[in-house]
């Protein structure tokens, strides 16, 4: 018997996002996404001051604000040819990762986990300690990682001013200085939240975790505790239900390289990860696409971002969703942690992934060990900040330049592009995290990444909001707001 | 008291910003105000049909609406089909749940400027048609119309702000439960004037270079940003600096200008944000309640009273000459 189901409106994703699904034999056969909401950020840009960019594209989006004002300063910047001092490159660093791993805890205590505290899974000889820790509002560790989220945002307080949306991140570095107390004070705030991920997230030191290399390790370390800490509860649960065999993403995954140190390297590489040949490439952002074939905007033609174009079409024919589909290299790819973890080669995600590739299990594994690794990081650009030394380079924009910004967002590889002619904003196009993963069928028919992620997911009888539907969206830790933008 | 909470145009920063109250445990916070969420969208265990359920029963009287939150804007287009969002899995606009929502609840409250006002959605062309609840950029009216008033007695709230801050909600909403809130705490904008009957520039650590108008000359610099850098914190109306964000910060202290985001139209101030307009060299915002030749005339005396050590900190990313030490203890 075969079956339309649409479903939404999803909560613990950012936005508003419908899936509508076709269903034979109690599973998905085919899935159509649906950004609901449309705002245009891309028009609102054009015309404006350039540096109006700095005000206007952080309110794209409440969670990634600063990802988001990291992208548009590094593409003024890259229009002017300003170059940042080793203090400005530490600070938007310890900005940047202030909030993807505020928005990895996010994630996991309060959007993912939830869902394993729901009555389908009474019986499971997990439930009663997933719903003592993380059943939703009422979780003991979901409630004291809204509280250890709430500290550890103060870091964002003293090199921000505040979060979301600060305007302290400039092109030519940051406009809030450190001074030395100061650094202080911050290295204690990420001792607290590294107290916090060792003591309730992990069980364990942090540098333990980074360290595992292969899921055998993994394995051992796992069974030698198993309900120590929540990364070891993940695992009890995800093997009982086999969350590796839900939404497989398209084997190709793509990283702009994250945290760019100061002689241009980043602290997590960037590469596209191809699992047929089992090794990264190199990106090339030049062969980036956005097709609007399905969506409710005008154009026909696949266009490269710096030529892209944005103008709602409504009843549009074959269009279903607000979002474009990016395409690199006319392919569809998956972009996040998992990305970053496999482009930079860290050993255990990239065994988990070779073995059953990128899924609800090694997504959310990929983000757990990414804060294990990044958090060691943070304390390494607080000790190289140098109290006195500049955190700013003064630049001038000239009146017709052009310029790119990419970075890695927590959901993934962030791009914008910016032409400005006469001083002013003449185009201005973003391409966000998930629009990669959340991105409809393009002019060839080819379905995005969650549309065929979510092929074959299991559907329960009377099931009206299907839970593996539910675990398959949420993996993938979507931002609508920012997709379309 | 039952609470909603809806997001339509907006980034959901609001929400974000209201993880970060200042709380070691948030959800006992709220339950000890008396605050029941009956869903949130960043929060609550329901999805899907779960949800459309827990709409359509507060819409027919099922459930009891008493505060209905509405972060973002009010997306009215295209040509007032308010089409620009479609509530997901319903097939029905977001501005008509939030018609039929506002019309059974006790009280409304817009969470944010863009909810309140329009807000950033609202920039420029505003292609989405977005407006707030009850106000059209200043223009009273927006959805719900400027003779509105909740069944409560009260028009909507308006938490505005871009994120609003943490405090400015929890205060709110802790007053309603409490039946300690009252037309007379509403500012003439409609704003809790706990907030609102403040400014920005009150207990701005750049004191000192305001007084003397010291002014910074570039990001990073120290000095006063109202000269040069686009700075309104004489006149946006907010206590930032005195109920500081994320623990210690402030747009200020985070060494850049307010601009002036719980004021509605901030998204369109007719000039570049990070540049001060001027006429023959004067600022064209001067501070609010101040005669513009008192103003011109303290600050001429003020940048002629100067002191080194304040004129040369202002335009340094560190204090480059400190307060000189003397013997105050005879004096």
């Amino acid at each position: 018997m075969s079956q339309r189901l649409i479903v939404g409106p999803f909560n613990r994703v950012e936005g508003d996002l419908e899936v509508q699904l076709d269903i034979a034999d109690g599973r998905v056969t085919q899935a159509r996404v649906n950004a609901t909401m449309y705002r245009g950020f891309e028009q609102m840009l054009a015309g404006r001051a350039p540096l109006d960019a700095l005000v206007i594209v952080p309110r794209i989006c409440g969670i990634c604000s600063v990802s988001q004002s990291v992208a548009a300063a590094r593409a003024i910047a890259d229009a002017s040819g300003v170059t940042v001092p080793p203090n400005g490159v530490h600070t938007i660093n310890l900005m940047l990762a202030c909030e993807n791993l505020a928005d990895h805890l996010s994630h996991f205590y309060l959007f993912f986990m939830p869902d394993f505290a729901r009555p389908v899974y009474a019986q499971r000889p997990w439930f009663a300690e997933a719903t003592r820790r993380f059943a939703a509002l009422a979780g003991e560790h979901a409630r004291a990682a809204v509280a250890a989220r709430q500290r550890w945002f103060e870091i964002m307080g003293t090199l921000g001013g505040k979060w979301p949306h600060t305007l302290s991140i400039q092109p030519g570095g940051s406009a809030r200085a450190v001074e030395a107390a100061e650094r202080i004070r911050l290295l204690a705030k990420v001792r607290e939240f590294r107290a916090f991920l060792e003591t309730t997230t992990f069980g364990a030191p942090l540098e333990e975790i980074a360290a595992l290399d292969s899921e055998a390790a993994l394995q051992r370390w796992h069974a030698a505790d198993p309900l120590r800490g929540d990364l070891r509860l993940f695992l009890t649960l995800a093997a009982d239900l086999k969350l590796e065999t839900l939404g497989r993403g398209p084997g190709r995954t793509l990283s702009f390289g994250a945290y760019r140190q100061p002689d241009g390297s980043h602290a997590l590489a960037d590469g596209v990860w191809n699992e047929s040949l089992g090794r990264v490439q190199p990106v090339d952002t030049g062969a980036i696409r956005e097709d609007a074939t399905h969506a409710w905007l005008a154009g026909d033609e696949a266009l490269h971002p710096s030529e892209g174009l944005t103008a709602p079409m409504l009843d549009k024919p074959g269009g279903y969703t607000w979002n474009k589909a990016p395409r690199l290299s006319g392919e569809v790819v998956e972009t996040g942690a998992i990305a970053r973890q496999l482009a930079s080669g860290q050993p255990l995600i990239r065994d988990a992934v070779a073995r059953c590739g990128a899924n609800v299990y090694t997504r959310v594994l990929a983000r757990l060990v990414e804060l294990a690794r990044v958090l060691p990081m943070t304390e390494q650009w607080l000790t190289a900040l140098a109290p006195r030394e500049p955190f700013f380079h003064a630049d001038r924009l000239p009146a017709d330049a052009d310029g790119v910004g990419l970075t890695e967002a927590a959901r993934g590889a962030l791009g914008h592009w910016v032409s400005v002619r006469h001083g002013r904003i003449e185009r201005y196009q973003i391409v966000a995290p998930t629009s990669w993963n959340f991105s409809p069928r393009d002019a060839s028919g080819t379905p995005g990444a969650l549309e065929a992620a979510l092929e074959g997911a299991p559907v329960q009888p009377g099931e009206d909001t299907p839970v593996a539907v539910q675990h398959i969206v949420r993996s993938f830790d979507p931002c609508m707001v920012c997709t379309v933008h | 008291m039952n609470v909603l909470w809806l997001q339509s145009g907006g980034c959901g920063g609001c929400s974000m910003s209201l993880l970060c109250a200042d709380t070691a445990d948030f959800p006992a916070m709220l339950k000890s105000g008396g605050i029941d969420l009956l869903w949130h969208p960043s929060l609550s265990l329901a999805s899907g049909r779960e949800l459309v359920a827990l709409l359509e029963d507060c819409r027919d009287g099922r459930t009891r609406l008493d505060v209905l939150c509405i972060e973002g804007s009010l997306l009215r287009g295209p040509n007032g089909t308010g089409r620009f969002h479609v509530l997901a899995g319903t097939g029905v606009p977001m501005i008509d749940w939030v018609s039929a929502l506002a019309a059974v609840a006790t009280h409304v409250v817009a969470v944010g400027s863009c909810a309140a006002w329009g807000g950033i959605t609202a920039t420029g062309p505003n292609i989405t048609d977005a407006c707030g609840l009850q106000y059209d950029g200043d223009r009273p009216g927006g959805l719900l119309g400027a003779d509105f008033v909740a069944r409560g007695g009260l028009p909507v709230i308006n938490v505005a702000g871009c994120p609003t801050h943490p405090g400015w909600v929890v205060d709110t909403l802790m007053a309603l439960a409490a039946k300690l809130f009252v037309a007379d705490d509403l500012d003439p904008l409609n704003r809790p004037r706990f907030y609102a009957d403040q400014l920005v520039h009150h207990g701005c650590t750049r004191n000192e270079y305001y007084e003397f108008k010291a002014s910074a000359e570039k990001p990073s610099d120290l000095g006063c940003m109202m000269e040069n850098m686009g700075c309104k914190g004489t006149q946006a109306h907010a206590d930032c600096n005195t109920r500081l964000w994320n623990g210690e910060g402030s747009c200020t202290r985070g060494g850049y200008a307010c601009i002036s985001c719980t004021e509605p139209g901030f998204q369109d101030p007719g000039h570049a944000f990070h540049q001060t307009p001027k006429l023959a060299g004067i600022p064209i915002g001067l501070p609010t309640d101040m005669p513009k030749a008192w103003f011109v005339a303290l600050a001429s005396l003020s940048k002629s009273a100067t002191p080194k050590r304040v004129k040369s900190n202002a335009t340094a990313d560190h204090v480059v000459v400190a307060p000189a030490v003397r013997k105050t203890r005879l004096k």
